[in-house]
């Protein structure tokens, strides 16, 4: 068994409590870093850790802190990125729901670190009940005196506020959840300064994604050296949240050490394949990031170690594809919910996703010409020319479906279509797949 | 709840922010509870608190996917169409519940009871396929179940409306 550290104090059935995350030494690195800590110590400590942020681009967290200018009159804010929309991702819902103080704590040691006096934290219109959990978590906190103004007599006053969004892919891209903050139409934005520099309302604003603010209390607490040796490959550091889903038999999300490789991530945390399935492919975090075969297994999940094979991990939510699943029609489902999703302010995105998901479907269909395959291959490498990263990586499961599954493409072409037929599924999914099965009667 | 306690409501929730339009959600959401869906005269009422013109809430009242700018039954059905529950019959529960409902993607049930949409990955996907109803998750589905689910709703009284 894995050590657990932002899962340690998680139940099945409901959130830690305040006391329970103060028992575990909760707000502790709160109180310690007001009494006796710097901003700038603070700082330095995330710096050296090396930590790489959680929320799919892997920025270095230490680097974004210390790119926010606190020399200025301000006001500076901090952000917590709950919006988690990536196909396939639920990790950071896991997180608030098992210990919502340790991201009050993060936020609140983020907020002192850059000398911010307001956090928001913005949420996904389908967790709601994460929103109302949150709110909860947050009037606990600022009874105990851990938020608001004055925090523990240093001095230091941060409150936090629930951002309620409603739907969007978008919003999770960090400059479009900032106009989205500020009420404005959600576009990304291109170029300039910074958010760090220019965020929410002009002014300096840290934007993380939940598990890498659920991170901080603990490399506070125990140091660089600690959260560095937590990791299972020399690239990484602390644990990582991993989320399963697909053809496996036990999907869920499961701590690890960080660099856990994809084979031991699917096959032991994921319980393998489910019953009656082979391993075909997976998409290692989320639907923005490459498909992958079975030739990749062994990589170990961390950003740099996956950078170096060209491969870029995005939230660690892997999604297993079995030996039945057709992945010219998985790929059509990432490509349909990318092109719903486009916020529409970037052409290639705009016009291209539909355009290959058009391309996708006749192929599907048995409607594909051989010529399909390069049109689609260079619209989805065009995909570069958008504001935000979020166009680059609908590109990801079309670029990996092209190089490593091209010959499943090809079978569609040969065949006039779909070689897969509709297969019985998962245990509890079983019953879908056979109409006839269902009770007679009542059918229009 | 009376008109006016609603734009007391509404407007001390916009004088809590910073800027009025940073609360074009919540007021969307809220009015959207009231009526039932933002309706023209919800979304002229929104423009009017949030100190906007009716275009601009409009633009952003498009936007977005949990607004309904029409009418909608008692409880939205959400079906998932994310990749996972696409990889386990999506397709399937959408048609058991088409079959149902006697309804159409996007339609409304003639008793105003349900409205059917699909929706973007939910993030519920270790309980694929999923779907959510007035913002509750309902996973691991089978036509059984789907059909149970139905049925509660069905007996279930009318709650009246808030804007909490």
């Amino acid at each position: 068994m894995h050590e657990k550290i932002l899962l340690q104090n998680q139940n099945p059935d409901r959130p830690a409590t305040l006391e329970e995350y103060r028992a575990s030494g909760g707000y502790g690195s709160l109180a310690q870093s007001l009494r006796g800590g710097s901003p700038g110590d603070l700082v330095a400590a995330i710096r050296d850790s090396g930590f790489h942020g959680r929320g799919g681009a892997g920025f270095p967290a230490g680097i974004k802190w210390a790119g926010v200018p606190t020399d200025e009159p301000g006001p500076r804010y901090v952000v917590a990125n709950t919006d988690e929309m990536e196909p396939g991702a639920f990790k950071d819902r896991v997180v608030v729901e098992s210990d919502p103080h340790q991201v009050i704590e993060g936020m609140a040691l983020a907020g002192y670190a850059v000398s911010a006096r307001k956090g928001f934290f913005f949420v996904r219109a389908s967790y709601e009940h994460v929103a109302v959990l949150m709110e909860n978590a947050l009037e606990e906190a600022r009874w105990a005196g851990f938020l608001g103004e004055n925090i523990l007599g240093s001095g230091f006053s941060f409150d936090i506020a629930v951002h309620r969004s409603a739907g969007r892919y978008i919003c999770g891209e960090s400059s479009a959840q900032i106009n989205a903050l500020q009420g404005v139409r959600p576009n990304p934005s291109k170029g300039g300064p910074h958010l760090t520099e220019q965020g929410l309302f002009g002014q300096p604003t840290l934007v993380h994604n939940v598990e890498t603010l659920a991170c901080v209390p603990h490399i506070v607490r125990h140091g660089a050296e600690w959260f560095k040796s937590l990791a299972a490959s020399e690239e990484a550091e602390g644990t990582k949240l991993y989320t399963v889903s697909g053809r496996v038999s036990r999907p869920g999300c499961y701590e690890l050490p960080n660099g856990t490789s994809l084979r031991e991530i699917i096959f032991q945390a994921g319980g393998g394949m489910a019953q009656g399935r082979a391993f075909k492919a997976c998409l290692p975090g989320g639907g923005s990031t490459s498909l992958l075969d079975e030739t990749f297994l062994s990589a170990a999940m961390d950003y740099e170690s996956l950078k170096k094979i060209g491969v870029r991990m995005g939230t660690g939510t892997v999604v297993v594809f079995d030996q039945d699943t057709c992945l010219v029609g998985a790929v059509l489902n990432l490509t349909q919910f990318f092109a719903r999703e486009s916020c529409g302010w970037c052409t290639p995105c705009r016009e291209g996703l539909p355009y290959i998901r058009e391309l996708l479907a006749r192929i599907e269909n048995g409607l594909g010409a051989p010529e399909y395959v390069d049109i689609i291959g260079e619209m989805a490498d065009q995909m570069r020319h958008s504001y935000c990263a979020f166009a680059p990586g609908a590109a990801a499961p079309i670029q990996g479906l092209l190089a490593h599954f091209r010959d499943e493409v090809e079978e569609h072409l040969r065949t006039g279509g779909c070689p897969f037929n509709a297969s019985p599924a998962g245990p509890w999914q079983e019953v879908w797949s056979s109409p006839e099965q269902e009770r007679p009667g009542g059918e229009p | 709840m009376h008109t006016d306690d609603l734009d007391t409501h509404l407007d001390a929730l916009v004088r809590s922010a910073e800027t009025p339009r940073e609360k074009a959600v919540d007021v969307m959401l809220a009015l959207q509870r009231r009526y039932g869906y933002l309706s023209d005269e919800a979304l002229e009422r929104g423009s009017r608190i949030l100190g906007l013109t009716p275009l601009e809430l409009e633009e952003l009242a498009t936007f977005y996917d949990f607004i309904y700018r029409e009418p909608v039954g008692r409880y939205v059905i959400h079906v998932c169409d994310g990749v996972v529950c696409w990889m386990h019959h999506e397709n399937a529960v959408f048609d058991h519940l088409r079959r149902r409902l006697g309804l159409e993607h996007g339609q409304t049930s003639a008793d105003g009871m349900f409205t059917l949409l699909p929706v973007s990955c939910i993030g519920d996907c270790h309980n694929a396929p999923s779907m959510m109803i007035n913002g509750q998750f309902y996973g691991r589905l089978t036509p059984s179940g789907v059909d149970r689910i139905l049925e509660e709703y069905r007996n279930k009284p009318a709650e009246p409306p808030s804007y909490g």
